[in-house]
């Protein structure tokens, strides 16, 4: 069963001759363990498309499903908490709460669906030492660079019991190798059984994903498969 | 390769196979070079930029070392901009720029086709320099083509942006013999 459907979703704004259609009978499914790049130019739809896998906006048309359950079937509080437990976010401007540390912002998200403060600490230094990122535990968001306030944004999007992760432009405001880096851990986290999306127009990011979806007008145009083994360079040729 | 090859022996004389080892570890092995190594070593002695003291030899077992000129030479050309100033042909654009006068092209897909190759060989890179996480003259060398590539998209997205501001035709009249792109419906993902 994949993570996260979406089964012929639209969506438009406005109606009769001022209707807008930011997506078009878009279909996907990202299975646990995969990150997913969506490329397309401003515009293309794909933060509409983030939004509604996310279950921030809701679909004019079609399905979406996560971990098999119909979020249109859900109520506004079963739909808040299905978001809670099993969505996590990753934004560009990273996030944080700059009065808690790394370690309080990781654990929030459990605090705020009602786990103790102890065992959801526990569970965000676990999450932390997992991404490898324990050193950065204690220290305020002012305190951490760039690059290692989106690694902590991206330990906050995984912690508990988190299955769907995405992200939207995610290294937008870092440099090559702390994007890279921030790339590297999205990736990370997937493996440990998490399904990944994020969006992005840089081609150079999309490369890093698993399989990339490529968005025009609101409809998917195009996408590339799932990778192949480090050998193949300068021996396959991609061209069609 | 030339000037390459009189940096790598600007650190002491060198035998022919060493240099060709060396050549290919500081360029991270993206560019194969087979047998070219020799054949440069043998024009750059001719040029009097390198000697050999052992000329029986073939080209893997002499020893070379650089002459005076060759180290002058070196620092002239370290210190050279590439020519850059004035445009390349470029193959890419020049196929583009040409399907613009076409009738009957569908020139989105055609981007498309070309942003996905691009993207396609980007992919192979990051995979290469993912598998050996610690060679640095790997990643770099990568890094190089990989912002080249990533140029060249860049410019796909901004033909795209320009022509869709510009409201020109950008799907193709009722001939799409040329079209590039086959129809693919939007059903995508699942088990792989």
């Amino acid at each position: 069963m994949s993570v996260l459907e979406l089964r012929s979703v639209s969506r438009s704004y406005g109606q009769g001759a001022s209707k807008v259609a930011a997506l078009s009978d878009v279909s996907m499914a990202v299975e646990a363990g995969e990150l997913v790049a969506v490329m397309g130019s401003s515009g293309s739809g794909k933060s509409t498309l983030l939004t509604i896998a996310g279950t921030l906006e809701e679909a004019s048309e079609g399905e979406v499903l996560i971990d098999g359950v119909a979020v249109a079937t859900l109520s506004l509080d079963g739909r808040a908490a299905l978001r809670r437990r099993r969505v996590g976010y990753v934004f560009q401007d990273f996030n944080l709460l700059s009065g808690l540390t790394a370690v309080e912002n990781v654990a929030i998200p459990l605090e705020l669906d009602g786990q103790a403060r102890t065992s959801a600490h526990a569970a965000a230094m676990a999450v932390l030492d997992k991404l490898g990122l324990t050193a950065l535990a204690g220290r305020f968001p002012d305190e951490l660079s760039g690059g290692e306030r989106q690694r902590t944004a991206i330990a906050r999007a995984v912690v508990g019991e988190r299955r769907l992760l995405l992200a939207d432009e995610p290294t937008g405001a870092l440099d090559s190798l702390n994007g890279e880096a921030v790339l590297r851990l999205l990736r990370q986290a997937c493996r440990d059984g998490v399904a990944g999306v994020f969006v992005t127009h840089d081609g150079r990011l999309a490369s890093r994903a698993d399989r990339i979806i490529y968005l025009r007008d609101g409809h998917i145009i195009d996408e590339s498969p799932a990778m192949l083994g480090p050998e193949s360079l300068l021996t396959n040729d991609p061209r069609p | 390769m030339r000037h390459a090859l009189l940096a790598l022996l600007s650190d002491g004389p060198s035998y022919g196979w060493k240099l060709r080892q060396d050549f290919e570890a500081r360029t991270g092995e993206v560019w194969p070079v087979n047998g070219q190594v020799y054949t440069t070593l043998q024009r750059l002695e001719r040029d009097g930029l390198i000697e050999s003291d052992e000329a029986e030899a073939d080209g893997a077992q002499r020893r070379f070392q650089l002459t005076g000129d060759g180290r002058e030479e070196l620092g002239r050309w370290l210190q050279t901009p590439p020519a850059l100033g004035v445009p390349q042909r470029e193959d890419l654009v020049i196929k583009v720029m040409v399907a613009l006068g076409l009738t009957g092209v569908d020139v989105r897909a055609l981007l498309q086709v070309h942003r996905r190759y691009l993207v396609e060989v980007m992919r192979e890179y990051t995979r290469v320099t993912d598998a050996s996480p610690g060679d640095v003259n790997l990643a770099m060398v990568a890094d190089a083509e990989v912002f080249r590539l990533d140029a060249q998209v860049r410019w796909l997205d901004s033909v795209e942006a320009r022509l869709v501001e510009s409201g020109l035709q950008l799907q193709p009249a009722a001939d799409t013999s040329l079209r590039v792109l086959p129809h693919r419906r939007a059903k995508i993902g699942g088990p792989r």
